[in-house]
């Protein structure tokens, strides 16, 4: 068992696990990221401490385990104020909380039904996958961040996702920079942070992952 | 105190209504109650306000509009602060179980009860019935964990998982009849039993909680609607 106050069960390529060690290097925190292999055999310790969905990412602190990342980030906000993630007044926590939980309920399935689909990705999907992007970018208007000026909850729980982008993109052949240019432009602005830059990884790394797994299913 | 900016546009069927109606009786704030009928084309009010799920519940505080019962909730407990009815716990690490829980009873357990509702074959119906039934046990699990031996999931007090999972209650026993099984029953939940008891006779949630027959009418009419809906078009 670590001895390290702050411990995350880690998978590199998970978005979830991301969007955590995000919002800790947000928090100028020091934190132990243990490696899962998801496909050789979880770790006692996850299945112990996350037996309902035995998944990554999670958090132990002073070993007691949180699950589902959006929770362990609102916990990680509220244990250690500074910097806040949430916007202060109610309406725009109310706000922030809603657009997380559509990128929750949309954005990674969307990725999904392209880079799962064999053959010639469908019309509908990659369909999809804009008309969210699109709807997320109306969210965005002209602001820097999702929530106003300053990076926060939600730039958090979309920037990691949006490491999987550019498989999505080769395997559906279009591009987010064409279709979604603000959209974009936000992603840019976000990976230049140096809490987000440290974390997730390229994605040309991703996308080979990606063909791993396409293979791995027989999918290719 | 009487508040004229609160409305609730929902239904007096909705689960997810019932939560936020339940938490402003907690919060004994006076709210305006716009009804919206499940079976008829959506109104423009819940269009606009609404956009991106064109669902109800839609919370109005002073005209701006807040969606998703959960959220609504946490907006609910944040703005009305008194600590006898405080929601959410305090602690932090309390929250994100009260959160957890809350998250589970949409993510899993509603899906499959909603399942056993439109279920169109038997084997359909079976496969919900056991994950239903599964997830009673979880929450019986869950129930031991957070109420430490007191009535509620959140104590002393109703909390935020008491919402989420009691505002099923009602479509648990309609859904259940249907069956013709208990889904929350004595032998395998008997702390829930107890528990859903309290809570349907709580101050705050007898009058919200709907009379079973007519939810189980109503129940009927929407299975059919929603069968419809699947139905292949040619």
């Amino acid at each position: 068992m670590s001895k390290a106050k702050l411990v995350i069960l880690d998978c590199w390529v998970s978005p979830f696990c991301m969007r955590v060690k995000i919002a800790l290097n947000e928090k100028g925190l020091e934190y132990e990221a243990q490696a899962e292999d998801l496909f050789g055999g979880k770790s006692e310790l996850l299945l112990s401490s996350n037996p309902i969905y035995k998944k990554v990412p999670v958090f132990l602190h002073d070993g007691k385990p949180l699950c589902e990342s959006i929770i362990i980030i609102n916990y990680i906000d509220e244990t250690w104020s500074s910097p806040p993630l949430l916007p202060p007044c109610s309406y725009g926590r109310a706000q922030a909380r809603f657009w997380a939980d559509f990128i929750d309920k949309k954005v990674f399935d969307a990725c999904g039904n392209i880079w799962r689909s064999k053959g010639e990705v469908p019309v509908e999907a990659k369909k999809e996958f804009i008309e969210i992007l699109k709807q997320l970018e109306e969210a965005l208007g002209d602001k820097d961040y999702f929530i106003g000026t300053t990076f926060g909850f939600v730039d958090i729980i979309l920037i990691p996702l949006t490491s999987w982008f550019f498989a999505v993109e080769k395997i559906g052949g279009f591009t987010v920079e064409a279709e979604c240019p603000k959209f974009s432009n936000w992603m840019k602005r976000c990976l230049q942070r140096e809490s987000v830059a440290k974390v997730v990884p390229p994605p040309e790394k991703v996308y080979e992952f990606v063909l791993m797994f396409r293979k791995m299913q027989g999918i290719d | 105190m009487a508040e004229s900016n609160v409305k609730v546009l929902g239904t007096w069927a909705s689960p997810f209504v019932m939560r936020v109606k339940i938490a402003l009786h907690l919060k004994s704030v006076l709210y305006e109650d716009v009804e919206e009928d499940l079976l008829a084309p959506k109104s423009e009010l819940l269009l606009k306000s609404n956009p991106v799920y064109k669902k109800i519940p839609v919370f109005f505080h002073a005209h701006s509009p807040i969606c998703e019962s959960l959220i609504i909730l946490q907006y609910i407990d944040e703005v009305w602060t008194t600590s006898a009815s405080s929601i959410l716990p305090s602690d932090p690490y309390e929250r994100s179980q009260s959160r957890f829980w809350a998250a589970y009873v949409d993510d899993k357990f509603f899906p499959a009860l909603r399942r056993l509702l439109i279920g169109a074959t038997e084997e359909d119906k079976k496969a919900a019935l056991a994950e239903v039934v599964e997830g009673t046990v979880v929450l019986e699990g869950a129930f031991g964990e957070l109420s430490k031996g007191k009535a509620f999931f959140g104590g002393d007090n109703i909390g935020f998982v008491d919402i989420a999972l009691g505002s099923l209650l009602g479509w648990i026993e309609v859904i259940g009849k249907q069956c013709e099984t208990k889904l929350v029953s004595e032998a395998k939940t008997p702390r829930l039993v107890q528990w859903a008891d309290c809570f349907s006779a709580h101050e705050a949630v007898k009058d919200v909680l709907p009379d079973v027959d007519k939810l189980a009418d109503f129940g009927l009419k929407l299975r059919a609607k929603i069968l419809k809906g699947l139905a292949p078009t040619n």
